[in-house]
């Protein structure tokens, strides 16, 4: 679904992206972690065709990405920059329906649906500024599934909201990719979050960045924020890829806290 | 509380009155009559008409009239002109490039002394009047949109990419609107720029109008008049600009909201 084979990026004389190469197949939910400022924004801008990578090469489904793909969808993490502050939450979610082809009256229905899944089916009139950071978070989450995409990218999405939120957010995102059967990437700094979410966790190491590991992480479809987390397997792969974040090889037999 | 504060704030005005009438009736001077005397005769001016007319009198209609009209037309004139040419320059790098030195040429020259060339080019003390005026204040409508275009949020203009908006989309659903405070902050002003360049405009290249009654009534030594005109613009640029700021506070809602909660 999902093909980067050796993506290489420079500012200037700068190289932020070394030669990085990841798949994901169709469904899954392939979290990429590293330190800050190691070029994970870069990654996703090039995916998403915002930026033009100076090597390298982006496949969705098959076709180069040239220019922006039009089934693909992408949350930022900061929502208050992304969501348009003159819109209620259901045209937000509705606006980018225009290109699917449908009249108003359907677009409207798709936001109220997309709004019902992320729980805001009471929220569709407020504007974003009457929410809270969580629930426009939801609305920027509702107007990626609205517009069934594809492949789903989302940056640092729960950066920007406290630990509480943060859980229902990731509880929220593992069930509508699950449900949508989404291909979906996901950029974090947070060792936990890439484990308890993805399906498999990509460890970049600092700029410029490269694969350091590649992880599956096999801890079965249905997790749960306690449950999940206190998983023998669950440790040992945090911890791992804990020690790859902090520059360590994956043979290393250190525990590290964090 | 409101009622209060509002009282408290505007226990001057009340105050500078008197003090006024009472300076001015002890002074005797006929360049300064006394307020009650200006009220008296701007009541006698404007207000004594039939009730079917609202009490206004047919030199109210002709003083007020054409210079309202000519201040409507000239702001919703300038008005309609800057803000497309504005969206176009700041959206055109190029554009941009080669106009930024005409407008601040332009903005530089003083609008009243292009009356005379407005009417020799002009004839008519009309077309030239609104020229004049839609000159004065199309700069900061201009400057604003500009500045209102090239400024919009990166993420609002990648978000739109990424959703493969239309340019008409872009244009309409996210540049206009995240430029409309800038816009209407460019409009408030050249709003009592207008009031400005009409009476300036009226008194050069007049024939009817408040400026025109102004210029009259001080050649004729006729003061009180002359103060009447000066107190009724000063309530005109007064009532303008409430207007204006009781629609801005309904069209930019979310602007003044999102920057309290943020």
């Amino acid at each position: 679904m999902l093909e980067i084979t050796d993506l290489v990026h420079s500012y200037g004389s700068h190289r932020v992206l070394d030669g990085v190469s990841i798949r994901a197949a169709e469904g899954e939910l392939v979290c990429v972690v590293g330190p800050s400022g190691c070029g994970k924004s870069t990654l996703l801008r090039s995916v998403a065709g915002l930026i033009r990578p100076t090597g390298g090469r982006v496949l969705i489904g098959g076709q180069p990405v040239d220019r922006i793909p039009d089934n693909l969808a992408v949350v930022f993490q900061d929502y208050s920059r992304s969501l348009y502050p003159w819109m209620t939450a259901a045209n937000n979610v509705a606006l980018p329906l225009r290109r699917r082809g449908l009249d108003r009256r359907r677009r409207r229905e798709a936001a109220t649906a997309a709004l019902d899944q992320v729980g805001l089916a009471d929220a569709a009139d407020k504007y974003p500024w009457e929410m809270s950071g969580g629930m426009q978070q939801r609305v920027s989450i509702a107007r990626a599934l609205a517009y069934r995409p594809s492949l789903l990218l989302m940056d640092e999405p729960f950066g920007s909201v406290d630990a509480q939120t943060r859980e229902d957010l990731e509880d929220l995102v593992l069930r509508v990719c699950a449900h949508h059967g989404m291909t979906t990437l996901l950029i974090t700094h947070d060792i936990d979050e890439s484990v308890y979410v993805g399906d498999r966790v990509v460890v970049l190491t600092r700029s410029p960045a490269r694969v350091a590991a590649d992880l599956p992480v096999g801890l079965g479809d249905s997790r749960d924020q306690i449950a999940t987390r206190q998983l023998d397997a669950f440790v040992r792969l945090r911890a791992e890829v804990g020690r790859l974040v902090r520059g360590g090889s994956s043979t290393s037999t250190v525990l590290e806290k964090h | 509380m409101n009622v209060i504060r509002a009282v408290g704030r505007l226990w001057l005005v009340p105050v500078t009155l008197v003090v006024w009438e009472v300076a001015t009736r002890a002074a005797e001077q006929p360049f300064f009559p006394p307020p009650s005397a200006t009220l008296a005769r701007m009541g006698e001016m404007w207000l004594s008409g039939p009730p079917a007319h609202l009490l206004l009198t047919e030199q109210a209609m002709d003083d007020f009239g054409p210079s309202l009209a000519r201040l409507f037309a000239g702001w919703a004139l300038a008005a309609v002109l800057g803000v497309a040419a504005g969206i176009a320059i700041g959206c055109s790098p190029r554009l941009s490039g080669y106009l930024d030195p005409l407008i601040h040429l332009g903005r530089a020259v003083p609008p009243p002394l292009l009356v005379p060339f407005f009417l020799a080019l002009l004839k008519l003390s009309t077309p030239a009047q609104l020229t004049t005026i839609v000159f004065g204040i199309i700069w900061p409508i201009l400057l604003n949109t500009i500045d209102g275009t090239r400024t919009v949020d990166r993420q609002h203009l990648e978000t739109a990419r990424i959703f493969g908006f239309s340019t008409a989309q872009r244009l309409t659903r996210v540049i206009v609107p995240a430029a409309m405070p800038k816009i209407f902050a460019g409009l408030r002003l050249a709003l009592s720029l207008a009031l400005i360049l009409l009476i300036i405009a009226e008194i050069l290249a007049g024939s009817g109008g408040l400026g025109y009654r102004l210029l009259t009534a001080q050649r004729t030594y006729l003061y009180t008049d002359m103060w009447g005109c000066l107190v009724v613009l000063g309530l005109l640029g007064y009532l303008l600009n409430s207007a204006f700021l009781l629609m801005e506070r309904r069209v930019l809602a979310w602007h003044r909201n999102a920057r309290q909660t943020t």
